[in-house]
């Protein structure tokens, strides 16, 4: 019995599945704290992270020769740096602005 | 990699997914915001270092290069772009996320054994393959989706629906078939990559449902569609998260996801509409054309000029500005601040009133109110101000129209009845910058204009504010 139990493991993708689920749970509450003043730079920073999908392309674009895998990877990073570069950018310049009543 | 690297790695992705769910807990208030931001920026340089770091990755030069090449065009665009452009800037950047989920699940498809999604024959696990299918489906339908949402935003575009015969039907046929594909694709195990030439029909058909949905949808649904959009660019990059078995991706997908979904109810409810509505689109044409059609306006209205306006106001004791997408489109937030202040010399009280679907896209109005310097505590929300029009003196209402219309409380067999709207009419008088009676998006007549305490101000918003400081 406790041999057969030592063999079966967790699917991994239940695993990242918890994660996923208990993140979007996060996400939940963490962006309905976000006051409304602020929605637009919640939209560019969302946008700036989501771009974390550069590390795929990252690992397209890593192995050495050339293939066709490689060159999409590489214009994928372009695309995710435009967005990562201008959406913090962007937001930074956003949040520069709000100012509280000077007194 | 070593067992102990391979712990490393994900324990880094693990404090990048931490750091940017503290960059969005920052942006509960604007003092923490920009300390938020620069979370979400420690959080992508540590994700990025580690997975350049992993021994898969050996040949730099065309990363660092595409990295300088997108990041310099990002980092101009960012520091140029007028505060007015948001909308379409945010639509444009839904795009390349979208875009870039798709090219990472294409050369994921092509070289899975990289991506370590492969059994030892050269085939692509079946789990992955639903994966990366899904993460590629979502990505397309979210680039050809927002470049629709940026061509209407940005003017290129008319922001009227354009309705195909027979789209319900094209639309659920062509979903269905992206589902099958997807099934199918996951089932098939003959090509080595595994399911041959179904990866690029998923993702062809993806790419055309993306601009049939989007058409139909008029400019001033446009923030439901933005804040739709922002939520697809999450869900996909969590599809390649899961390919790819990248916490950070997950969890940041995950949050994204979760919220432009939140937006897009904010903004449903703002306008009392269901998403599915809006999601059908055809709003705002069909009632447009009926009121052009219908009988013309002869009613009496009040018209006054700048000089009364500035009377009136200096003589207030409290005044509230209800500002809409009439402002940005004129650039009238610098001339509107530049009036409040001179107001407020004269010991007026003024407050700024937003609406929550005024604009484009969520938090438009607050972001050209910060830009024109308007201290964020003078800006309220709906429900924090609309009881304070009964005692306001004037209700200055620049360049918005529906979110005013009190037909909403009144009318049931008005469309837009139901949806919160802001009390101008309490107020003891209503000055509206306009530049013609004409109805506003939803295609609704505004009441409010024939009343004997509203004054229209016929002219540009911009115009009319610099006209009205002069007269100050």
């Amino acid at each position: 019995m406790t041999e057969l139990a030592t063999e079966i493991v967790v699917n991994p993708f239940i695993q990242q599945f918890s994660v996923f689920v208990l993140a979007i749970f996060v996400g939940y509450y963490v962006v309905w704290s976000v006051t409304p003043a602020l929605h637009t730079p919640l939209m560019s920073v969302t946008n700036a992270i989501s771009s974390v999908i550069i590390v795929g392309a990252l690992i397209a674009a890593g192995p050495d020769g050339m293939n066709l895998s490689k060159i999409l990877g590489a214009v994928a990073i372009a695309l995710a740096a435009v967005n990562i570069f201008g959406g913090f950018a962007v937001t930074s310049r956003m949040l520069a602005m709000y100012k509280k009543k000077e007194k | 990699m070593t067992q102990f690297q391979a712990d490393l790695t994900s324990v880094a992705y693990l404090v990048a997914a931490v750091l940017f769910i503290l960059s969005l807990r920052g942006l509960s208030s604007p003092e923490t915001s920009r300390k938020g931001n620069i979370f979400g920026m420690v959080g992508m340089v540590i994700a990025v270092v580690t997975t350049v770091l992993n021994p898969e990755v050996v040949s730099y030069d065309w990363i660092i290069g595409a990295l300088i090449v997108g990041g310099l065009i990002g980092y101009i665009i960012a520091r140029k772009i007028a505060m007015t452009a948001m909308p379409q800037l945010v639509a444009a950047f839904h795009s390349l996320v979208g875009l870039a989920a798709v090219l990472v699940a294409a050369s994921a498809f092509l070289d899975p054994v990289s991506f370590g999604i492969a059994n030892k024959m050269g085939q692509i696990y079946a789990a992955s393959r639903v994966e990366m299918s899904l993460g590629a489906a979502i990505g397309a339908i979210t680039f050809s989706g927002s470049i629709i949402a940026f061509a209407k935003l940005n003017g290129n575009m008319s922001g009227a629906p354009i309705l195909l015969p027979g789209r319900h039907v094209l639309n659920a046929l062509m979903g269905l078939a992206i589902i099958g594909l997807i099934g199918a694709f996951s089932m098939s195990d003959g090509a080595a990559s595994g399911g041959g030439d179904l990866m690029w029909y998923i993702i062809g058909l993806s790419f055309i449902i993306g601009f049939l949905l989007i058409i139909p949808i008029g400019g001033a649904d446009m923030p439901v569609v933005v804040s739709m959009l922002n939520s697809y660019s999450g869900w996909a990059a969590a599809g390649i998260g899961f390919t790819l078995g990248n916490t950070a991706l997950i969890v940041t997908g995950a949050l994204v996801g979760s919220s432009g979904a939140i937006l897009s109810y904010i903004m449903c409810k703002g306008m009392n509409r269901s998403f599915i509505s809006v999601i059908l689109g055809g709003f705002g044409g069909d009632s447009a054309a009926a009121s052009a059609g219908g009988q013309v306006e002869t009613r009496p209205v009040k018209q006054g000029s700048a000089e009364d306006a500035a009377f009136i106001m200096k003589n207030a004791g409290k005044v509230i500005i209800v500002p809409g997408y009439g402002m940005a489109v004129a650039q009238a937030q610098h001339a509107l601040k530049e009036m409040c202040d001179l107001l407020k010399e004269e010991g007026v009280d003024v407050k700024y009133a937003i609406h929550p679907v005024a604009g484009r896209m969520p938090g438009h109005m607050n972001v050209l109110l910060a830009e024109a310097n308007v201290p964020y505590d003078e800006v309220f929300e709906l429900e924090d101000i609309n009881s304070e029009f009964s005692q306001a003196d004037v209700a200055f209402v620049i360049g918005a129209n529906d979110v005013t219309n009190p037909s909403a409380k009144t009318d049931p067999q008005s469309p837009i009845f139901g949806m919160p709207v802001l009390d101008v009419e309490k107020a003891k008088t209503v000055l509206f910058i306009k530049r013609s009676l004409g109805s506003g998006y939803a295609g609704v007549e505004n009441e409010l204009f024939f009343r004997d305490n509203t004054m229209m101000l016929f002219s540009d918003a911009k115009k009319m504010t610099e006209e009205i400081v002069k007269a100050l």
